[in-house]
């Protein structure tokens, strides 16, 4: 799977029975706790990213540096063996251990610069300052709903990029181009593309642009879940998340 | 890859919820969204029609959500008659979900339609059907569970149609028709489906839904079990807000029924006679054994009270009881008045 980070290793999905990402990170096997740790990292340093430069206001050094800083902090104090799923959902809990660090950080007069053993972890900051550029957010938006705005964003490009990775290793280029220009360029254009356009452009009947988009759609779909299920604590979170992302209007 | 946008983020999210339910059904749509899941408009190209799609959500797509879908397509399925949805055909999308199809419902929700006619014998007529409907559920075994405004369509040529089974309870030791088979009934006494349905965009006159929204707590499991609570408040029976499931049975519908009856005062206003309230006071009684042992002898009363006949629900004084004879026989008591005046006319005049 590709992922924003590159945090090597090959990957490795949880057994079913694992209690949970969470768990994952504190677990003794250090190849779990590895994956658990890439797949902590994949779905939440973009929206703690943008949390840190839009909430907190911080430059995009510091919000760099924090980020960094946030996620070492949270395995060195263990704090995610604290989380507890009966009180809050997983999001809802990092996020205030994020404000909790940022606080702690600020009144200790500047940041620390952490490492210990886990070592700086190459994120592409300058996607998500681009996407930063593209995306309006009021500097006044209720924290929790910019956070889950931002991991909604988060996990879509995610799958997205799965996809098209994906595609293009099983020859089915053609289907991630439809899908591209038809459900990601597509609702910005104006006028929208239509089928019978892109089987024009493309040289092929609109028929197999219609199965091409209903295969890549398919695809799609079954690769959004698999990413909230794997990073998702328990299957009701997994089951919330689902609806969050896909089924709540809110977001 | 450069940041998606906020409309295509949108975008994507309705592409990974939609159904692709196969080349009959084109989902044209999504008219309605409840708890559980979504309705759809959609096209059977094999009958060249529209129809409404309901599809559970991705989050309920386990065994036992598909398994609680189709018991309640069966549930619905059983119950032909012209005042329920009929239901036309059940399948599974590719990707699991389960899905039915069912008559694409256009007229106006009972809560629109209210606000539109607040004329009481109309209301009356509406609710009557509405409790034929209901009977004829209760008569096969079937409790609606979530009977309100939002749940009631009115046709366009004034048929009544009460929507969304979703959370329909069916009693042990009956059956509805047609293979509505009570098979939660053997594990734990009742059988319950998926939740409400809310319509989209506020749009209260085009299909399906509430105002007040169904509650169904997404932490219970496939069956309902003591101290769930599934319904709608201000609809929902002290019984069924209590999640007293034992409890439940036709005299919680009628309760529902009661507080639809009393939104339909209120939306007349003036003042009503007593015994109309007292006849909505007996349907709403908290207690469920002090209240109208069933749907029948409820729109029983409420057809006397439209025919000018004595409510069973109120004990009214002698002034009353002679107040509503000389009403409900006005016609003739003025033909008999009318023909003594002229009468007393003739006799004075002739006298002159």
């Amino acid at each position: 799977m590709t992922f924003d980070t590159s945090m090597g290793g090959a990957r490795k999905r949880f057994p079913e029975t694992r209690l949970s990402l969470v768990f994952g990170t504190g677990d003794p096997d250090p190849e779990v706790r590895q994956r658990a740790l890439e797949i902590l990292i994949a779905s939440y340093w973009k929206p703690v990213y943008k949390c840190l430069r839009i909430q907190w206001r911080a430059s995009n050094e510091d919000a760099k540096d924090l980020t960094q800083g946030f996620f070492v902090s949270l395995l060195e104090s263990q704090t995610l063996s604290r989380f507890d799923p009966a009180r809050a959902r997983f999001r809802t809990y990092l996020r205030t251990c994020l404000d909790r660090y940022v606080s702690n950080e600020r009144k200790a007069a500047g940041r620390l610069k952490r490492g210990g053993g886990f070592g700086h972890v190459p994120l592409d900051f300058e996607s998500a300052e681009g996407e930063l550029r593209h995306v309006e957010v009021a500097v006044d938006t209720d924290p929790d709903a910019l956070f889950h705005r931002e991991w909604v964003r988060s996990m879509i490009s995610r799958a997205v990029e799965e996809l098209r990775t994906v595609s293009e290793a099983s020859g089915r280029g053609i289907e991630y181009e439809l899908f591209h220009r038809y459900d990601i360029e597509g609702p910005e254009q104006d006028p929208r593309p239509t089928y019978a356009g892109l089987a024009t452009e493309l040289g092929i009947d609109v028929t197999r642009v219609t199965n091409a988009l209903h295969a890549a759609r398919g695809r799609f779909r079954a690769i959004l879940l698999e990413l909230l299920r794997e990073a998702s604590v328990s299957e009701a979170e997994f089951r919330a998340d689902v609806t969050a992302l896909l089924e709540d209007d809110r977001s | 890859m450069s940041g998606l946008s906020d409309v295509t983020i949108r975008h994507l999210r309705e592409v990974a919820d939609w159904p692709s339910p196969g080349e009959r059904y084109e989902v044209i749509e999504p008219i309605a969204r409840g708890g559980m899941g979504k309705v759809y408009r959609a096209r059977d190209h094999e009958l060249e029609r529209d129809v409404a799609l309901k599809v559970l959500n991705l989050s309920r797509s386990g065994p036992d959500a598909a398994r609680r879908m189709v018991r309640e397509a069966r549930i619905h399925a059983g119950l032909e008659h012209p005042g329920i949805v009929p239901i036309h055909d059940v399948g599974r999308l590719a990707d699991g979900r389960v899905f039915y199809t069912m008559k694409l419902v256009r007229g106006t929700r009972l809560d629109a339609f209210t606000r539109e006619h607040t004329d009481l014998d109309t209301l009356l007529r509406v609710f009557e059907r509405i409790c034929d409907a209901v009977a004829f559920a209760h008569a096969h075994g079937v409790i609606h569970r979530d009977l309100k405004p939002g749940n009631v369509m009115v046709g366009a040529f004034g048929e009544v149609l009460v929507m969304d089974w979703g959370v329909a309870k069916t009693l042990g030791g009956r059956e509805a028709e047609g293979g509505a088979r009570n098979e939660a009934a053997a594990d734990d006494g009742e059988e319950e489906a998926t939740g409400g349905w809310r319509a989209r965009s506020g749009d209260s006159s085009r299909v399906i839904s509430t105002g007040p929204e169904t509650v169904s707590d997404p932490r219970v499991g496939p069956d309902t079990h003591p101290g769930t609570v599934l319904g709608t408040p201000g609809y929902m029976a002290p019984e069924q807000a209590a999640g007293n499931i034992e409890r439940i049975d036709e005299r919680t519908d009628v309760y529902a029924l009661g507080m639809i009856l009393r939104g339909f005062v209120t939306a007349v206003g003036g003042k009503p006679r007593r015994s109309l309230l007292a006849l909505i006071a007996r349907a709403t009684e908290a207690d469920p054994e002090r209240r109208y042992d069933g749907v029948v002898q409820l729109a029983d009363d409420v057809a006397s009270f439209q025919a000018g006949r004595r409510v069973v629900a109120y004990r009214e004084t002698a002034w009353e009881h002679a107040a509503r004879i000389g009403y409900r026989f006005r016609t003739p008591i003025l033909l008999i008045l009318a023909y003594g005046l002229i009468r007393l006319l003739i006799f004075v005049l002739a006298g002159t």
